[in-house]
């Protein structure tokens, strides 16, 4: 199987809840949701965001939705503070979920 | 059979006001319900009722009621859906905004409208009074001193149900869950037992699913050459149409904008979701592993799969409190070589408020169109560089004299700095932090006021 960039085959949206964001990562085909839970592992997604986590890299999770062929990830700590006290131009994270579909599966 | 047919009229407090008004007018629905609080806006609302006590509600609260109020109560004449309207926009202030609802109707010649107010989310007085208690970032709620500002429990859908048994026509709270305000109509209506976990967790995947508005219906979902949304201008809001047995199809009005179908279901399901399975509410523990999706024509979506465990034993207060000052400024470089004066410029401003000795908990010096978002590692995947950069600089301070220092180190680049920076801006605010700590649920109890119609 060919890599591919992960927006070809699957959508996402971020959510934030206190310092946590939570990615969505969503099979475009339920066929290759399969392909999504072998290559996206919560390390690979921590590899990822390796700048942003530093030592929050060790408390990504995983969670699957079979039924909509989805993956949810969940981060604490990468807002660094969460909306009201971050100094980040993008405090919610919102914008998270983007970057991860540039990853490799 | 007997359904129930309720439309989103907004996702946060400043969201657009037009397609309410189209939801209103062409929904044919029974609620209207308009979720408006964000983590931090009962803290900003409560600072505002500090300088003026008929304040302290959301600012397009008049706005809103002006465009919607008109088309309530419209069907009961004639035997058709009756339209009530529910809120959190009372925010800081529930009973003051009734008022100014109240006012607004009488002004509209809506005479013998009924108004209710639920109170009880604010528990300031109650954690003052036990100061030992602790935040979940660590403080006590005594280390705040006087810094503290808001105190606000997350209500279920209780007290709006006691509202409408009321019989009131708009009901408006200040903190209650998000999907609680849509849980409550479904409670009312078809009667559902307080403990009737599965049906209170389908009815809470509904309210997840509209709470957030255009998110479902094609709002942040477009990607052009890979996620097309349809006239995305003209983008409606999402209703549900919600059985006894609370099944549920998602759809909105004939010939708004936007698309409904499964991805973007998904997408909102998932949205702010943690562990699938237990999903908290005030009202419920909702499980939406087992949730699915199933088109059932054009901009139409039926969920089906959702249950739901007993509620938790607490209930979550989000304390709102003073946290120093962010101080900002930003300016552009542009044409070739933007990139390394853009670079030179960051290092200039660290360097100088290290010299100055500006006095700062932390710092944030980042390059937009470069580094902002996603940290360097992931910004130089980028083909090539940009032909225009912005510097950002921003940094938290425990005195505003400090933090006004942060912003006049990057205008100053304009005489001071590398060649070729413009539109240069600068500005300081005040933080407003939020926390949360758990409290038991018996020590906070919701109350309903009407207000008298006339």
């Amino acid at each position: 199987m060919s890599t591919m960039k992960l927006r070809e085959l699957a959508h996402s949206r971020t959510g934030d809840k206190g310092d946590t964001s939570n990615i969505s990562v969503i099979a475009f085909k339920s066929e290759d949701y399969p392909r999504l839970v072998h290559a996206l592992t919560a390390e690979r997604v921590a590899e990822h965001f390796a700048e942003l986590l530093g030592d929050d890299a060790s408390r990504v999770l995983r969670y699957e939705l079979p039924k909509v062929g989805a993956l949810n990830f969940v981060l604490p700590g990468i807002l660094k503070g969460g909306v009201t006290r971050s100094l980040a131009l993008d405090a919610h994270g919102k914008a998270l979920g983007a970057a991860l579909l540039d990853i490799d599966v | 059979m007997k359904t129930l047919r309720i439309g989103s009229g907004a996702g946060y407090s400043g969201d657009r006001i037009e397609p309410a008004v189209e939801l209103a007018e062409k929904g044919d629905l029974d609620y209207l319900v308009f979720e408006c609080l964000a983590e931090r806006t009962i803290a900003l609302a409560q600072q505002a009722r500090l300088s003026d006590p008929e304040a302290g509600f959301d600012p397009l609260l008049s706005e809103r009621m002006r465009r919607v109020l008109p088309f309530l109560g419209r069907g009961r004449e004639v035997g058709q859906r009756r339209l009530r309207l529910i809120s959190n926009m009372g925010a800081a202030n529930p009973l003051a905004a009734a008022r100014e609802v109240r006012r607004i109707a009488v002004e509209l010649g809506l005479h013998g409208l009924k108004v209710a107010a639920v109170t009880g989310d604010d528990v300031l007085a109650v954690l003052k009074a036990s100061p030992e208690q602790m935040l979940d970032n660590g403080a006590t709620i005594a280390s705040l001193g006087d810094r503290l500002i808001s105190a606000n429990a997350y209500l279920g859908a209780e007290g709006i149900v006691e509202a409408l048994e009321a019989d009131a026509d708009v009901v408006i709270t200040g903190r209650v869950a998000d999907p609680s305000l849509f849980l409550a109509p479904q409670l009312f209506e078809f009667g559902w037992a307080a403990d009737d976990w599965t049906r209170l967790g389908r009815g809470t995947l509904i309210g997840h699913l509209l709470e957030c508005a255009g998110q479902i219906t094609g709002g942040y979902f477009a990607d052009p050459g890979v996620k097309e949304v349809p006239d995305l201008a003209r983008l409606g809001f999402p209703l549900a149409e919600v059985d006894p047995e609370g099944r549920a199809v998602i759809s909105k009005v004939d010939g708004s904008g936007g698309r409904i179908d499964t991805a973007t279901c998904t997408e909102q399901m998932i949205y702010e979701v943690h562990d699938p399975a237990a999903y908290l509410t005030p009202d419920v523990t909702a499980d939406f592993s087992g949730v699915s999706f199933h088109p059932v024509a054009t901009n139409e979506v039926r969920a089906e799969g959702a249950d739901g465990r007993s509620r938790p034993g607490t209930l979550k207060v989000s304390v709102g409190y003073l946290d120093g000052w962010i101080g900002e400024g930003q300016i552009s470089y542009g044409g070739p070589g933007a990139l390394a004066r853009a670079q030179l410029a960051r290092d200039v401003v660290l360097e100088r408020l290290q010299l100055t000795g500006v006095v700062f908990d932390d710092v944030r010096a980042e390059l937009i169109g470069v580094d902002a978002l996603h940290g360097g590692a992931l910004g130089s995947r980028a083909a090539a560089e940009p032909w225009e950069v912005r510097l950002r600089v921003a940094a938290r301070c425990a005195e505003k004299a400090e933090a006004v220092r942060i912003g006049n180190e990057v205008e100053t680049l304009y005489t001071n700095g590398p060649y070729g920076g413009g539109g240069a801006t600068k500005g300081v605010r005040q933080v407003v932090a939020v926390a949360s700590l758990l409290m038991p649920r018996d020590a906070i109890k919701a109350q309903v006021h009407l207000e008298d119609a006339s």
